[in-house]
């Protein structure tokens, strides 16, 4: 079992925990994910690893409540255990210097980019970071992420905090002002990156992504990850999650990606009715460290309706 | 020393007794257990028929060489916990052998009973003594030789990881097996479905493995959590077994494989067998519904066999395999074969897809007709596409089960590791060994995807290397290895 060490709200529904997996932590690189399993009636998904601290085995990863593992997964408390973590998984991000680099992270997306920005910064690149979100409230990151950089630009879909409008519109106002970019990275939402794909094509600005497909194994065994890359398929959780933006059929991703969605949203909906089941699946195996201290009902004032 | 009190000629007169199954039309809806096995009764006169011949073929027939004579007269002295114990000197997993096996190609092959009327059902006999131990909550375990201080890696925890580790562990060597999903058993956790290797027998045997010695450790990735060096390295292991299996699922390359509903056999079977998908939303990974639906299946091997009756049981209207040759050519047991046609599977034999239709998920498969021409490479004759014979096949599933090909991970992390043109490890075919010192290879990643127990003789080859390389340390022109049989100890 895999103890949370720590457990921080960072938004309304986002939550990053700390996890002790000392073997994970040892060989994590920018750009790697891990395949969590809550507990044992659970699904297994991929989150990405935020940051790592090899010398206390640790590693950060930071989930959004959008459905019923995610959401039982924003009940946990340091002392909680998760059941299954494995990985490092993917290939890490390439870092090269390759002069002037522009980060974009787009909501939880921004988890995934900010190590990759840091191993970037370090590597000598110029390091622009835009970080967006929907409205001041859903932004994470912000202070680390401006550690991270070297220029940040903070933009929300409201315009409740940092400039208003949408990543796409920040980076076309950096490329028309005639800043030499030499790279871009984006990471966020499927139709976010299918955007900066579009507006980086023509200039043939250097892009990768980092594509969030369904996954089972994470080891290249099942291929219900295939995305479709320069007419051809491959895995996202082996041979990516980083890919050539100008080469992915992002609409594709986003098709696959909804594969499950009449069922999600039933398996949500009974979770959201009955969530104590789960609680008890975890508490039985003795994964609710905090949990034989605290009455379940006390986790629920935080279930999200 | 015979427990048999008949004579031959008696023994002849007796016929083989079928395996009691679950009548078809309750099976096709249910995950459990497909045949039922033996009852003392029916185990005792099986047994009987055994003609405890000199030269034993049965015993050279098995890819192990498990002592099928000396355990069938264990099985007549009324010691079932005795007879467990001395299939697994050669054996570790008896409960799942005794089930998955093509027992009728190797030792069933073997029986000189077999000559005349039908042979003696090893298999079946072999499977009544592990359920036997069940049952009673018993176990015939082997002795173990005293500790030898080494240790051994072993990656992958599907039948040549297990087979090698209980073997190793019996010779007085520490062994951990590294799995990198969260549960073990590799194939037989993921692939192989519940109604034919029900998961309690499988974890039975993964306890006796582990009340032998041997040590577990899910959730690593070896090429990614560690690598070979690194175990050689900080972790201290004085060898290593690669058996990490042929996963990577192969596609056919044509239009529509991408659409929703179009599954590899290998993601289809792990979400239903591994993941439970079948019991969701009380278990939480899904699958495509299958019930009232279409379903095809794409090959004609024991994985496409697998997945097509397990969509059957999933609730599926109709089930249709589509496999390119004749059903001669199929390379799926015969018994398996036998057991999806009753239970009503279509087998669409000499057609082969060409495109999956529809918008967002799958609607149709469009088929070729195919007949046969000149023997190919594999000897099976070759199947030519008719021109012009084109139709369509209703499906909202389909299901990919044309083969795996070599999973890269550790090739790809492992430093002077030879590997052949297909990407498999290169590995002597005597000792196992690969291109590295301390590196055995076995099982699918050598041969490419085979039966669970050519992979668990893969296993006990090596670990018969591995024991000869860690007592003498050799590796620089090293004898080939001891014959498969142990020393028992």
């Amino acid at each position: 079992m895999f103890p949370i060490v720590e457990a921080k709200q960072l938004a309304p529904e986002i939550r990053q925990f700390t996890l002790f997996a000392p073997r994970v932590a040892r060989r994590t690189q920018p750009g790697q994910f891990v395949i969590v399993r809550v507990h044992e009636r659970g699904e297994r998904i991929p989150l990405t690893i935020a940051a790592a601290d090899p010398e206390q085995g640790r590693i950060t990863v930071i989930v959004q409540a959008v459905g019923k593992t995610t959401s039982l997964m924003n009940l946990l408390r340091a002392g909680d255990c998760l059941l299954d973590v494995v990985g490092p998984l993917g290939k890490p991000s390439e870092i090269a210097n390759y002069g002037t680099a522009v980060v974009i992270g787009g909501g939880v997306g921004t988890a995934i980019a900010y190590p990759t920005a840091r191993a970037l910064k370090q590597a000598g690149n110029h390091v622009l970071f835009i970080l967006g979100a929907r409205n001041h409230e859903r932004l994470i990151l912000e202070d680390e992420v401006r550690a991270a950089s070297d220029e940040l630009l903070v933009v929300t879909d409201d315009g409740s905090y940092g400039q208003k409008g949408l990543v796409t519109d920040a980076l076309k106002q950096i490329l028309a002002a005639g800043r030499k970019v030499d790279y871009i990275l984006a990471i966020g939402p499927v139709p976010m990156m299918k955007a900066v794909a579009n507006v980086t094509r023509g200039p043939a600005i250097p892009t990768m992504v980092s594509l969030n497909s369904i996954m089972v194994d994470g080891t290249g065994m099942c291929g219900g990850c295939r995305v479709g890359v320069d007419d051809g398929s491959q895995f996202a959780c082996v041979d990516g999650p980083e890919f050539d933006a100008h080469k992915v059929d992002f609409d594709l991703l986003a098709r696959r990606n909804r594969q499950y969605l009449e069922l999600e949203v039933s398996s949500f909906a009974q979770f959201q009715d009955d969530p104590l089941t789960d609680l008890e699946v975890m508490r039985a195996a003795g994964q609710l460290g905090g949990g034989d201290l605290e009455p379940i009902p006390a986790r629920l004032r935080s279930v999200a309706r | 020393m015979s427990n048999n009190p008949l004579a031959n000629k008696d023994r002849m007169k007796l016929p083989r007794q079928p395996m009691p199954e679950r009548a078809p039309e309750e099976r096709a809806k249910s995950f459990t257990e497909v045949n039922l096995g033996y009852d003392p009764d029916l185990a005792r006169t099986e047994a009987l028929r055994c003609l405890a011949c000199q030269k034993p073929t049965c015993v050279t027939s098995c890819p192990v060489g498990v002592k099928v004579k000396d355990f069938i007269d264990l099985i007549l002295a009324g010691d079932y916990l005795g007879a467990a114990a001395k299939i697994r000197e050669d054996d570790v997993l008896p409960a799942i052998t005794g089930r998955v096996c093509p027992q009728e190609e190797q030792c069933e092959s073997g029986c000189v009973v077999g000559r005349k009327m039908q042979p003696i059902g090893i298999g079946h006999l072999e499977r009544f003594v592990a359920d036997y131990e069940q049952r009673v909550g018993k176990v015939g375990l082997p002795p173990r030789a005293p500790a030898t201080g080494k240790k051994v890696a072993i990656v992958g925890s599907g039948p040549a990881g297990l087979s090698c580790a209980g073997d190793l562990v019996q010779r007085g060597h520490e062994v951990r097996v590294f799995e990198a999903l969260h549960d073990l058993g590799g194939v037989l956790a993921y692939g192989i479905p519940e109604f034919r290797l029900p998961r309690t027998v499988l974890k039975q045997e993964i306890e006796n493995l582990r009340k032998m010695g041997v040590e577990f450790e899910t959730n690593v990735v070896v090429g990614r959590t560690v690598t070979i060096d690194e175990l050689f390295g900080d972790e201290g292991y004085h060898a290593v077994f690669i058996a990490t299996g042929a996963g990577a699922p192969q596609f056919m390359k044509v239009p529509g494989e991408n659409l929703n509903g179009v599954y590899s056999a290998n993601e289809f079977l792990t979400r239903v067998n591994l993941m439970r998908a079948y019991r969701f939303p009380e278990y939480d990974q899904p699958v495509y519904d299958c019930k009232g639906q279409e379903v095809a299946v794409i090959g004609g091997g024991n994985t496409a066999l697998d997945a097509a009756r397990t969509a059957l049981r999933l609730g599926a209207k109709r089930v249709n395999m589509i496999y390119r040759r004749s059903e001669k050519e199929m390379p799926g047991r015969a018994e398996e074969i036998h057991h999806a046609k009753d239970e009503g599977i279509q087998i669409l034999t000499l057609t082969n897809p060409v495109a999956y239709l529809g918008e967002e998920r799958v609607q149709a498969v469009r088929v070729l007709r195919m007949e046969l021409g000149e023997p190919d490479d594999s000897g099976r004759r070759r199947p030519v596409p008719i021109p012009g014979s084109e139709f369509e096949i209703p499906a909202s599933v389909v299901i990919v089960a044309i083969g795996t090909s070599a999973n890269p991970l550790v090739q790809a992390t492992t430093p002077g590791l030879k590997t052949n043109k297909r990407n498999y490890i290169e590995a002597d075919p005597e000792t196992l060994r690969t291109s590295r010192p301390g590196v055995f290879a076995g099982g699918d990643i050598v041969t490419g995807a085979a039966t669970v127990i050519l992979a668990m003789g893969a296993g006990r080859k090596a670990a018969a290397s591995i024991h000869q390389y860690l007592t003498t340390s050799a590796w620089e022109a090293a004898p080939a290895a001891q014959p498969a049989a142990p020393q028992p100890v």
